[in-house]
């Protein structure tokens, strides 16, 4: 069969994008500044075709007659390999194509088009080419592989590409393998569960051999790796729900004074604080589900309740950043679509953490990718899954440390909301086990890399099970047919296929009952697979459902007319066990309790200890030049300028519902405290996303990072018109190698402040999600072991309500005249500040959290919000009042002029001027009050015992100015403040 | 005459077919989301209608280009359902928004009896000057001198919109396709700076034109006036609160600016 190439470059009159941005690219890596590109994306299409035909596919559905021309041949004929006249002198050519079985979604529509316009296509890859000139040729090689490509998923070709066939997969035999454990003595076990990728401990391996020894029998292969997906770290969280001995600083600052005993320490602490919560609301109580289905589930309207998770993809975003965080947004959103019967996705929420931009190319360890390639292929990969999806990106935040750098964080969330009465799922025994959406392929077993050679065997154990490319068109189509499927009741229970494939997803929706499977009916993307590879498979986009057998033709037929594939996988059945077969042969049998309660419990030992606190130099006296610089360079630094270039490739107003953006002002460029989405078209009510995280607050206490963050998610969740008796909070814990006594006691601190936090603000975390050893090993020049170990990195989202959208309140300032007030106390707390980040100083008191204040303050703050008293509200976190008066101000377009002494009530005694201005206490706001709503909005904060001052007014010329008294401590114009602040990711 | 029926085509990867429908139900008219398969398996269920809407989102994921599968696919398998809406007695509407201009334009029913040299397609829509997706809010003056007679804009001289996409730039093929567009009043939706702005040819900086648009080109119709395809969001502004600043107005509209567009929709069939 031949194969044909068509190349389609950009037609004379246009612009060549894509070179000119692979060339600013190639020049931002350091690599080259005398390279030129010429680029062309390429179809390889296999299939009984002659020329013409090719050319007609060319013209009717590859290219732009207007943009584009085309160059069409066989493969390897000479005018495909002839460089085209833009190209420069000494031009040498460079193919970069998928890896064979990696996800190639433009191919696969391709072939779908192509044969609804009648022609006979087999298969199609697509390409991307190169003609690049001025390097010589290491230059070349560097710019293959650190610009054009990612060895995980792409191969490059240089010179004129020389194939004959697009290979697609080879027959499989079946043979039987079975493992013979009961023999092995414990270091063969521990050489089995190292070489075998089962990652579990010898304890979890001797259990195993002891259950099969008892069973009489050898496991088979796939029986093996069933136990191991259940019992993996990521499917059964076995560190933090585990057996926990803790040591800690006790109340009174004193080492090893504070010690806990867990038997599970999550259940402990964080759920328990839910618990403890839920039964002091008794009836008012408006938790549905939480910590036990894919999200957790709150009231919202009398029809419908919300869910919301948040997950973590680091690993395979490190790796490959565009996939990485492309199947992990595709991955949340299957969590609220497996939340009780099915829930539909209405906004994203993404945090990222990386290391800083600017880092230098020759400094980066072997195997890292630089910094901006892992930002752009990050933002690339939520942006693109997330846009087609149709779900508004509608909040996050990006983080930049440089213990990042070869372990970046991907946080991604998202909400859904599902019809009251459909929270709950059961499977029944007889009903069918059906697969929806996706097919299965090798992708996500040994990584898409399984048919590549020349990777090493540690990349290759790396990259298993972590490199995809998501396909978002076939998760929106399963999600379409889903909830069609669901809103006729066609199924008993829902869940998705995640991490282990439909090993985990089978093994959870059958724990109760039993199930048998019948691998061979999976449908699969090409010949080849096992019968183990069908099952640990966990190719993307596919949801597992429980269907009545009578419903079956019924959800077949809906799943036809939109085109997505469903197909019977087995039966639940209730025999306790889990029965896989292969074309009738038994190749697994698994009992369902020794599958999920048969491991031995995890025992760990947690210490805590806080360095001591090191005093803060601060200059004796600073003039109003110098804070102006300090203000400037705060604007500036990475983690607070402005995110707009991340913000707006997001689509953040799909479905209509958007209601405060995350840019707002007149200008459309504010920095907005949450977001507040209007989740249905004909109600008023709404939700407000936010989020808090700060890892610098964790090199000084994780508790008080930890109730930081919750702090501050809430305080901006309130900023924007949340009801704080409703918000609903999730945790996500990024720590590093917890075997390590001391790191897994910074965390359970970080969990003991959850707890405490949440039962003193009466805010219920509802679900959550831990990655740990997030840390990065690489053998330096001197052949010296070295390893970057994350901050503990604690993100806490929110989920709050407001009852009518139309009291959602902003923080840009909004009118001349308007009176300022400072809510909240401040205290010398400049510890892990940006003031001291952008000084480069250490030292001082990190900021804490007086749990009842906070409590009396976000009361407060929303009844003068739901009394429409409050123009703009902004919450003080990163660089504290200086910061939000002036984000206020140039939000607005405004100025503002403030003086301190009128905030000295609110401080504790004979604060500096510094600390009065940068100090970033928690819990506190500034908020713009029209001058008759003064007097009534300090009295609601005296009755609360909040303190609450006015410190200033809203001021016309673009200025914000701040004296103390007689002194003039700021003095800056907003333009240049804003200048600052958007400058450093106007990519 | 009862309220129009409005066929709201669906696709794989149409994304805003609920919030389309939602505003046409507030402008009066009855709205049905249909699936392009349930089309071509009965292609009789159109002389239900009489708007046909191709809503925004990713048909077929845009791979290959934005619109061209879907477009490809109703060239092939509902010719005549097209042509009886775009043409037919000439008593229907046409309306695609953002994806749904796309389809349009590579259907070239928006470029219809303008042709270029050689066999190129008159005009088409490209990537963003700036080569990515982007989302925000533009200012949008109707053309209101060349004899625009577009069905959708009528009585409309500004609106202020959400854009929210990557391949939106017009391109015409060459200067005389772009002025017979113009001089027929086709290009009846442009990019301007702000609400008192009237529009103008000269390309404007971004993010005036957000995309680089010849002639800052946002939304084109046929000759008729009854087939319209805009690249920004009309949908994305019927409440008061879906604008980016409406907590500085102290009162607020009773709608959004882009109610209006589908209110002509429906009064046109009083």
């Amino acid at each position: 069969m031949p194969l044909w190439q068509i190349d389609i470059y950009p037609a004379e009159s246009e612009i060549d994008r894509e070179g000119e941005r692979t060339r600013e690219e190639i020049h931002e890596l350091g690599l080259s500044d005398a390279a030129s590109v010429v680029f062309a994306k390429s179809f390889l299409i296999q299939g009984e075709l002659d020329q013409s035909q090719v050319e007609n596919v060319a013209q009717r559905l590859l290219a732009d007659s207007v943009t584009e021309r085309t160059v069409v041949g066989q493969a390897g004929s000479v005018q495909l390999s002839t460089a085209p006249s833009s190209a420069k002198a000494g031009v040498q050519l460079v193919n970069v194509l998928p890896k064979p079985g990696v996800m190639d979604p433009v191919a696969a529509s391709t072939i779908g088009a192509a044969r609804d316009l009648g022609f006979d296509v087999d298969a199609v890859r697509t390409m991307r080419k190169y003609w690049i000139s001025g390097v010589d040729d290491d230059t070349f090689d560097s710019i293959c592989r650190r610009a054009l490509s990612n060895d995980s998923i792409e191969q490059v070709v240089a010179g004129p590409l020389e194939m004959e066939q697009l290979d697609v997969g080879a027959a499989y035999d079946f043979s039987l393998t079975r493992v013979p454990i009961r023999s092995l003595s414990d270091d063969e076990l521990e050489t089995l569960s190292r070489e075998g990728q089962l990652y579990l401990t010898l304890v979890e391996m001797q259990n195993i051999r002891d259950h099969f020894v008892k069973l009489d029998r050898d496991p088979t292969d796939i029986e093996l790796e069933s136990v191991a997906q259940t019992w993996s770290e990521h499917c059964s969280h076995k560190t933090l729900a585990g057996r926990i001995h803790y040591r800690g600083v006790g109340a009174d600052g004193s080492p090893g004074t504070d010690e806990r005993q867990y038997d599970n320490m999550l259940k402990e602490t964080i759920f328990a604080a839910t618990q403890s919560i839920r039964k002091q609301l008794e009836d008012q109580d408006w938790c549905v589900s939480v910590f036990k289905d894919n999200a957790g589930v709150v009231t919202f309207d009398d029809q419908f309740h919300a869910c919301f998770k948040v997950e973590t993809h680091n690993h395979p975003s490190a790796l490959e950043p565009y996939g990485g965080a492309n199947t992990g947004i595709g991955g949340v959103i299957r969590d609220p679509m497996g939340t009780g019967l099915g829930a539909k996705p209405v906004c994203n929420t993404d945090v990222f953490c990386f290391a800083p931009p600017d880092t230098p190319a020759d400094s980066l360890p072997p195997g890292v990718l630089h910094p901006r390639r892992v930002i752009k292929g990050v933002v690339a990969g939520v942006r693109d899954y997330g846009n087609r999806m149709g779900i508004p990106t509608v909040n996050g935040a990006v983080y930049f440390d440089k213990r990042y750098l070869g372990n970046p964080l991907v946080y991604a969330g998202n909400v859904g909301m599902i019809p009251v009465g459909m929270e709950e799922k059961e499977v029944k025994p007889g009903d069918l086990i059906v697969s929806l959406g996706g097919r299965t392929g090798r992708d996500g077993i040994h990584g898409a890399t399984f048919s590549s050679a020349e990777l090493t065997s540690e990349s290759e154990s790396l990259s298993g099970g972590a490199v995809q490319i998501g396909n978002a068109i076939t998760e929106k189509m399963v999600l379409d047919v889903l909830i069609q499927a669901r809103d006729r009741g066609l199924y008993n229970a829902v869940t998705d296929c995640g991490a282990g494939g439909f090993s985990s997803a089978v093994g959870e929706m059958g724990e109760e009952l039993g199930a048998e499977v019948w691998l061979e009916k999976a449908p699969l993307k090409y010949d080849g697979l096992s019968y183990t590879e069908i099952w640990i498979s966990e190719a993307q986009e596919r949801m597992v459902l429980a269907v009545p057998r009578e419903n079956w033709e019924q959800l077949e037929a809906l799943c036809d007319s939109e085109g997505v594939e469903a197909a019977i996988l087995g039966e639940f059945k209730p025999t306790g066990n889990l029965h896989l077969t292969y074309h009738g042969q038994t190749v697994g049998e698994l009992s369902m309790e020794f599958l999920h309660d048969g491991r031995p419990p995890v025992i760990r030992d947690a210490v805590y200890d806080p360095p001591a606190q090191q005093p803060l130099e601060l200059p004796q006296s600073a003039d109003a030049q110098q804070q102006q610089e300090t203000v400037l360079a705060i604007l500036s630094s990475l983690n607070v300028a402005s995110k707009h270039w991340v913000i707006r490739q997001y689509d953040h107003e799909v479905q209509g519902g958007s209601v405060v953006k995350p840019l707002v002002g007149p200008l459309c460029d504010g920095p907005s405290d949450a977001a507040v989405v209007k989740p249905l078209l004909t109600s008023k009510r709404g939700l407000v996303i936010s989020c808090g995280m700060n890892p610098h607050y964790g090199d000084f206490d994780t508790y008080h990072m930890a109730a930081s963050a919750i702090d501050e998610a809430m305080r901006n969740a309130v900023a924007v018109g949340a009801d704080p008796s409703k918000i609903a909070i999730l945790d996500n814990f990024c720590w590093g190698y917890t075997d390590r006594p001391e790191t897994l006691g910074s965390l359970v601190r970080a969990a003991i402040a959850c707890q405490d936090m949440a039962i003193a603000l009466g805010t219920p975390f509802i679900s959550g999600k831990d990655s740990l050893n997030n840390e990065f090993s690489y053998m330096d020049a001197s052949d010296e072991k070295q390893t970057i170990s994350i901050p503990p990195s604690l993100l806490i989202s929110a989920m709050g309500q407001i009852d009518d959208v139309a009291t959602a309140v902003t923080m840009d300032a909004k009118e001349v005249g308007n009176a300022v007030i400072l809510i909240g106390k401040t205290k010398d707390e400049l510890g892990g500040s940006h003031y001291c980040l952008v000084n480069d100083q250490q030292g001082g008191q990190v900021p804490t959290v007086d749990t009842d204040l906070a409590k009396a303050t976000f009361a407060a703050v929303h009844e003068c919000i739901s009394a429409g008293l409050i123009r703009s509200c902004h919450d003080l976190s990163e660089g504290g009042l200086a910061i939000a008066a002036t984000e206020m101000a140039m939000a607005g377009g405004l100025g503002i002029s403030l003086d301190l002494q009128a905030a000295e009530p609110t401080a504790d005694d004979q604060l500096g001027d510094l600390t009065m201005l940068f100090s970033e206490s928690n819990s506190r706001f500034l908020a713009e009050v029209q001058p008759e709503a003064v007097q009534s909005v300090l009295q609601i904060f005296q009755q609360k015992g909040v303190p609450a001052a006015q410190v200033g007014t809203i001021a016309e010329d673009r200025q914000v100015q701040v004296l103390r008294g007689q002194r003039e401590l700021l003095n800056l114009s907003t333009d240049a403040a804003k200048a600052a602040w958007q400058k450093p990711l106007d990519w | 005459m009862a309220a129009p029926r409005v066929l709201v085509l669906r696709a794989p990867g149409t994304n805003c077919d609920e919030e389309t429908a939602h505003a046409f139900v507030q402008a009066g008219a009855e709205a049905e989301r249909v699936h392009v398969n349930r089309l071509i398996d009965n292609p009789l269920l159109k002389d239900r209608y009489q708007i046909l809407c191709l809503p925004g989102g990713f048909s077929y994921g845009d791979d290959i280009a934005a619109g061209r599968i879907l477009a490809a696919r109703l060239r092939n398998h509902l010719g005549d359902l097209v042509n009886s809406f775009v043409h037919g007695n000439g008593d229907r509407l046409v309306l695609g928004i953002c994806n749904g201009m796309q389809v349009l334009m590579r259907l070239g029913v928006l470029t219809e009896s303008v042709s270029a040299a050689g066999d190129s397609e008159p005009a088409t829509l490209t990537w963003n000057n700036h080569g990515r997706f982007e989302d925000r809010w533009v200012h949008l003056g109707v053309d209101t001198e060349n004899n625009a007679n577009c069905v959708f804009l009528n009585g409309i001289s500004h609106m202020y919109l959400p854009m929210a996409h990557a391949e939106g730039k017009f391109v015409a093929k060459d200067q005389p396709v772009l002025d017979e567009l113009k001089q027929s009043g086709r290009l009846c939706l442009r990019y301007v700076a702000d609400q008192q702005s009237t529009i103008s040819d000269d390309i404007q900086d971004f993010p005036i034109n957000p995309n680089g648009a010849d002639a800052n080109v946002a939304g084109v119709c046929d000759p008729s006036g009854r087939v319209f395809g805009l690249m920004p969001h009309p949908e994305r502004h019927i409440d008061a609160t879906q604008h980016p600043y409406w907590t500085r107005r102290k009162e607020q509209p009773e709608a959004g600016d882009g109610l209006a567009m589908f209110q002509n929709a429906v009064q046109w069939f009083e």
